[in-house]
C-alpha cells in the first residue's frame, strides 16, 4: 500500500498553509522521521516528517504553493517492494478532507471552516464613526493579528516607557505571532520573554507600572491569567483607590480570551464578566481589526489598568483599517454596526460576527435587526444600548460565555431598571451552554453561540414563530 | 528550630550548627556607626516603638478599625535597611508597615490619621492600616495580600534597571510570605535579568500562629534563593548595626548590576500577629527573654551610653520628644475629619 502524506495542521485553528520547500525529491529513499518538507503559516514554520520508511513516489504539491488546505494530499511514498512508478494518485488526492465527519480530523475541519466563515462574513469597510478619519485616508486590509502588532509598535515608537512582556513574545515572535517583529525593532530590553510564571510577571508588570512604566503584559491566553488574577485585581485595579490617588498603575493585560477551537474546557473560557465586575479596571473586547488597533492604542495610553480581551479565532481575519498615524478609538463607546428597527442585538468580540450574520438572515425574513458592538465592557456604554432599545423596543444580548452573572445578565438588569417602559418583550440572553466547554466537535458546536441561536432569540422577542 | 543564639558582638558565628560546614552562612561585617548614626538609629526606632504602642492603645479604645499589625520588636530591621538607601530607591512592604512609612519619613500624623480613617491620612482614609503609600518618598505600599509585594517589588527593580539608573528596590516580606509561590517566581526572574532588588525577609518566627519550623521545610530562609543562584545572608535583625552592615553589601551588589540579594533578618515581634491575636502559641517567657536580652532599642541605648554620646538624661529627653510627637499625631488622628462622602467615588479611575 502506498503511504499518503497530507498537509498537516500546525495548530487547532490552522486551515491552510504554504508548502515552502521540499527537502526530498522523487526517487529518494526516506526513513521514518526524515524531514520531507517545510510548511509555513502566518504564525509558524514546521517540518513535515515522514511517518514511515519508503521511497518518494510522487510529489503532488510543488514547493512555494500557497493556501494548501490542511489534509490535502501532498506526496505519496512507495512502501518497500512497491514500484514507485506504478502507483496511482488517489482520486480525492488534492481535495480537502471530506465533510462526512468520519474522523476527528474531518470533523475539526468542518467546525473550523464554519467558525471562520461566520466570523468573517460581513466585513464592513466603514470603521468606527467616532474617530475622525480625514477624507481620502487610504484603507489597508490587514488581519486582527497585524492590527494588534501595529498598535503596539506605534505606541512603542512614541513612548519609551512602553514595553511588552510575556511568554514567547520575543524570540518566538509570539505564541500566536501577535508580537511578530517587535524584538527586531525594539530589542530585548523592551520585548521581554518571561519564564512560564503568570503570577510572577503579572505582579512584576504591575510593580513596574507603579514606578511609571507602561507595561503591555501578554498572557498566552487569558485562561492562564487566572494564576495572575490576584495581581490584576488586588494590585493593579485597587491601588489607585487605596492610595488616595497617589499611585497609579498604567498597565495593559492582553491576550486571547474565550473559546478557540477544540482545545477543551481549561483553554476555552470568556473572562469578560469576571473582570467587568471590578471597579478600577477597564475591560475591552473588540471585534474587527480597526477596533483592535485603535482600542489597543487607547489602552496603552490610558493611565488605568486595562484588560484587553482578544480572540484567537479572529487573529487571522482581515478587515479594513484606516492607514493613518493617529488611529485611536475612544474607550467606553459602543458602536452601531448595522442599523435596524425591529430588534437590537447586543454583542462583543467574536460574537459580533455571529450577530451580523444573524441580522442578515433576519433581514431576509423581514425582521430589521440593529447590531451593536459594545467594544468596551467596562465602562459599559449602556446609553447606546438604551438609545437603540428605545427605537426597537426589543433586545437580544448575545455573548460567547456562560449565562449566570454574565455581561448579558448585567445588560438585561440595567435595561429593566432604565428602559423598562420602552420594552415590548423580555430582554433575552443568548449565551454559551452552562457547561465546561467539551472537546468533541459536535458537543463543542452545540455549546457555543451561533447565528441560529441568535436568530431564534430575535424571532422570539419579535413574537414570530 | 535551629535558631541561633543572638549576640550583639559576634560577627562570624555560623547561623546553624546543624548545617554542613560547606554550607555555612556567610556574615556581613557590622556597620561602624558615627555618633550621629547612633543617635539617628535611636530616635528612629524609638519613634516607631512609641507610635506602635499608641496605635495599640487606640485600637483598644475602638479608634482604629479592621486589622492592625504592630511592628514592636522589629524596629531595627527597617531602620537599618532604610538608612542604607538613597533618593530614587524604591521600597514596598506587606501589611505590617506602619514602621516602614515612618522610616521613609512620612509624617506620623498622616500615618496615624490613616489608621483612624481620616481625611488627613496618607491615603486620605481610603487605605487603612494595611494599605498606605508614599511614592514621593519611594514607598509603594502597604499590600494586604501576603507575598504580592515580592512580585511588585521585583517590578520596581525592573523599572530601575529599564531606566538605567543605579537605584535599587527593596521588597520586605515575612517568614509567612516566604512560602508563597510568587516569591520564587520573582526570585527566578530577578536572577535571570539581574534585577537590583533586595529581598528582606523579616523572619519574626511566626506566620500568624504557625512557627517557621512547622511551616517551612527549609527553616534557614536566607537559603531560599540558592536554587536561583541568589546569594542570601542571615542577619541578626535585632541589631541595627548588623542590619545596616548587611544592607551596605547588598546595596553595593545591586547598584553594580549584580543583584538581586536576599537578607534574612532574624527578628521578633513582641505583640501578637494582629491586635486580635493573644499569641497563645508561644510562651510568655519566650517573649520576655527576647525583650530582656535582645531588644533593638536597648542595644543602641547601651552603645550610646558606652560611647558617651549621650547620657541617661539626654536619652530621656529624646524619649519625651518622641512621646510628644506621637501624642500630637494621636490628637490629630482623632480631630481630623473623616473624608467627605464625595470621596467615596474619587480615585477609582484617572
Amino acid at each position: 500500500m502506498a503511504i499518503e502524506i497530507t498537509m498537516p495542521a500546525l495548530s487547532p485553528t490552522m486551515e491552510e498553509g504554504t508548502l515552502a520547500t521540499w527537502l526530498v525529491k522523487v526517487g529518494d529513499t526516506v526513513a521514518s522521521g526524515d524531514v520531507l518538507a517545510e510548511i509555513e503559516t502566518d504564525k509558524a514554520t514546521m517540518e513535515v516528517e515522514s511517518i514511515d520508511d519508503g521511497v518518494v513516489a510522487k510529489i503532488l504539491v510543488e514547493a512555494g504553493t500557497d493556501e494548501v488546505k490542511v489534509g490535502t494530499l501532498i506526496a505519496i511514498l512507495a512502501e518497500e517492494g512497491e514500484d514507485p512508478n506504478a502507483l496511482d494518485t488517489p482520486t480525492k488526492a488534492s481535495s480537502a478532507p471530506d465533510n462526512q465527519g468520519n474522523t476527528a480530523e474531518g470533523a475539526k475541519a468542518e467546525t473550523l471552516t464554519e467558525v471562520t466563515e461566520t466570523a468573517a462574513q460581513p466585513k464592513p469597510a466603514i470603521v468606527a464613526e467616532d474617530v475622525h478619519i480625514p477624507d481620502g485616508t487610504p484603507m489597508q486590509n490587514i488581519t486582527v493579528r497585524e492590527a494588534l502588532r501595529d498598535a503596539m509598535a506605534e505606541e512603542m515608537r512614541l513612548d519609551p516607557d512602553v514595553f511588552v512582556m510575556g511568554e514567547e513574545v520575543a524570540e518566538y515572535q509570539g505564541a500566536y505571532k501577535v508580537t511578530q517583529g517587535l524584538l527586531d525593532e525594539f530589542g530585548s530590553e523592551r520585548v521581554v520573554d518571561t519564564p512560564i510564571t503568570e503570577h510572577g510577571f503579572a505582579g512584576l508588570g504591575a510593580g513596574a507600572a507603579f514606578a511609571g512604566l507602561k507595561p503591555v503584559i501578554e498572557f498566552m491566553t487569558f485562561n492562564f491569567a487566572m494564576q495572575a488574577i490576584d495581581h490584576i485585581i488586588n494590585s493593579a485595579a485597587k491601588t489607585r483607590y487605596m492610595s488616595g490617588g497617589l499611585v497609579e498603575c498604567p498597565i495593559v493585560f492582553r491576550g486571547p480570551n474565550g473559546a478557540a477551537s477544540r482545545v477543551g474546557a481549561q483553554h476555552s473560557q470568556n473572562y469578560a464578566s469576571w473582570y467587568a465586575n471590578v471597579p478600577g479596571l477597564i475591560v475591552i473586547a473588540p471585534y474587527d481589526a480597526a477596533d483592535n488597533k485603535g482600542l489597543l492604542k487607547a489602552a496603552i495610553r490610558n493611565p488605568n489598568p486595562v484588560v484587553f480581551l482578544e480572540n484567537e479565532l479572529m487573529y487571522g481575519e482581515s478587515f479594513d483599517v484606516p492607514d493613518m498615524e493617529e488611529y485611536v478609538v475612544p474607550i467606553g463607546k459602543a458602536r452601531t454596526f448595522r442599523e435596524g428597527t425591529d430588534v437590537t442585538i447586543i454583542s462583543y468580540s467574536i460574537t459580533v460576527g455571529q450577530a451580523l450574520r444573524a441580522a442578515e438572515k433576519l433581514a431576509e425574513e423581514g425582521i430589521s435587526a440593529e447590531v451593536i458592538d459594545l467594544r468596551t465592557i467596562r465602562p459599559l456604554d449602556i446609553d447606546a444600548v438604551i438609545e437603540s432599545v428605545k427605537k426597537t423596543n426589543r433586545c437580544v444580548v448575545a455573548e460567547e460565555g456562560w449565562p449566570q452573572c454574565s455581561v448579558a445578565s448585567d445588560i438585561s438588569a440595567q435595561l429593566m431598571e432604565q428602559a423598562f417602559d420602552w420594552l415590548d418583550a423580555p430582554v433575552t440572553r443568548v449565551n454559551s451552554v452552562d457547561v465546561p466547554l467539551p472537546y468533541a466537535a459536535n458537543l463543542e458546536k452545540a455549546a457555543v453561540v451561533d447565528a441560529d441561536k441568535i436568530i431564534a432569540a430575535a424571532k422570539a422577542v419579535c413574537y414570530e414563530e | 528550630m535551629t535558631t541561633k543564639k543572638n549576640t550583639t558582638k559576634s560577627t562570624s558565628k555560623s547561623s546553624s550548627t546543624k548545617a554542613s560546614p560547606r554550607r555555612r552562612a556567610v556574615k556581613s561585617a557590622m556597620y561602624r556607626p558615627s555618633d550621629d548614626d547612633l543617635i539617628a538609629f535611636y530616635r528612629q526606632m524609638l519613634l516607631i516603638r512609641r507610635f506602635e504602642e499608641k496605635a495599640g492603645q487606640m485600637y483598644g479604645m475602638g479608634l482604629i478599625g479592621g486589622f492592625c499589625h504592630l511592628y514592636i520588636g522589629q524596629e531595627a530591621v527597617v531602620t537599618g535597611v532604610q538608612t542604607a538607601l538613597k533618593d530614587g530607591d524604591k521600597v514596598i512592604s506587606g501589611y505590617r508597615e506602619h514602621g516602614h512609612l515612618l522610616a521613609v519619613g512620612a509624617d506620623p500624623k498622616a500615618v496615624m490619621a490613616e489608621l483612624t480613617g481620616r481625611s488627613g491620612g496618607v491615603s486620605q482614609g481610603k487605605g487603612g492600616s494595611m494599605h498606605m503609600f508614599d511614592p514621593a518618598r519611594g514607598f509603594y505600599g502597604g499590600h494586604g495580600i501576603v507575598g504580592a509585594q515580592v512580585a511588585l517589588g521585583t517590578g520596581l527593580g525592573f523599572a530601575n534597571k529599564y531606566r538605567k539608573t543605579d537605584n535599587v528596590s527593596v521588597a520586605y516580606f515575612g517568614d509567612g510570605a516566604a512560602n508563597q509561590g510568587q516569591v520564587y517566581e520573582s526570585f527566578n526572574m530577578a536572577r535571570i535579568w539581574n534585577l537590583p532588588v533586595i529581598y528582606i525577609i523579616e523572619n519574626n518566627q511566626y506566620a500568624m500562629g504557625t512557627s517557621v519550623s512547622r511551616s517551612s521545610s527549609q527553616v534557614e530562609l536566607f537559603r531560599r534563593g540558592e536554587s536561583f543562584n541568589i546569594e542570601g545572608k542571615q542577619v541578626d535583625g535585632m541589631n541595627v548595626l548588623a542590619v545596616r552592615g548587611a544592607m551596605e553589601e547588598a546595596v553595593k551588589i545591586c547598584r553594580e548590576g549584580k543583584g538581586p540579594a536576599i537578607l534574612e533578618m532574624k527578628t521578633y515581634r513582641y505583640r501578637g500577629h494582629s491586635m486580635s491575636d493573644p499569641a497563645k502559641y508561644r510562651s510568655k517567657e519566650e517573649v520576655k527573654k527576647m525583650r530582656a536580652e535582645h531588644d533593638p532599642i536597648d542595644q543602641v541605648k547601651e552603645m550610646i551610653l558606652k560611647a558617651g554620646v549621650m547620657d541617661e538624661a539626654a536619652l530621656k529627653d529624646v524619649d519625651k520628644e518622641m512621646k510628644s510627637i506621637i501624642s500630637d499625631a494621636a490628637a490629630f488622628a482623632q480631630e481630623c475629619p473623616e473624608p467627605e462622602l464625595s470621596e467615596l467615588y474619587t480615585d477609582v479611575m484617572a
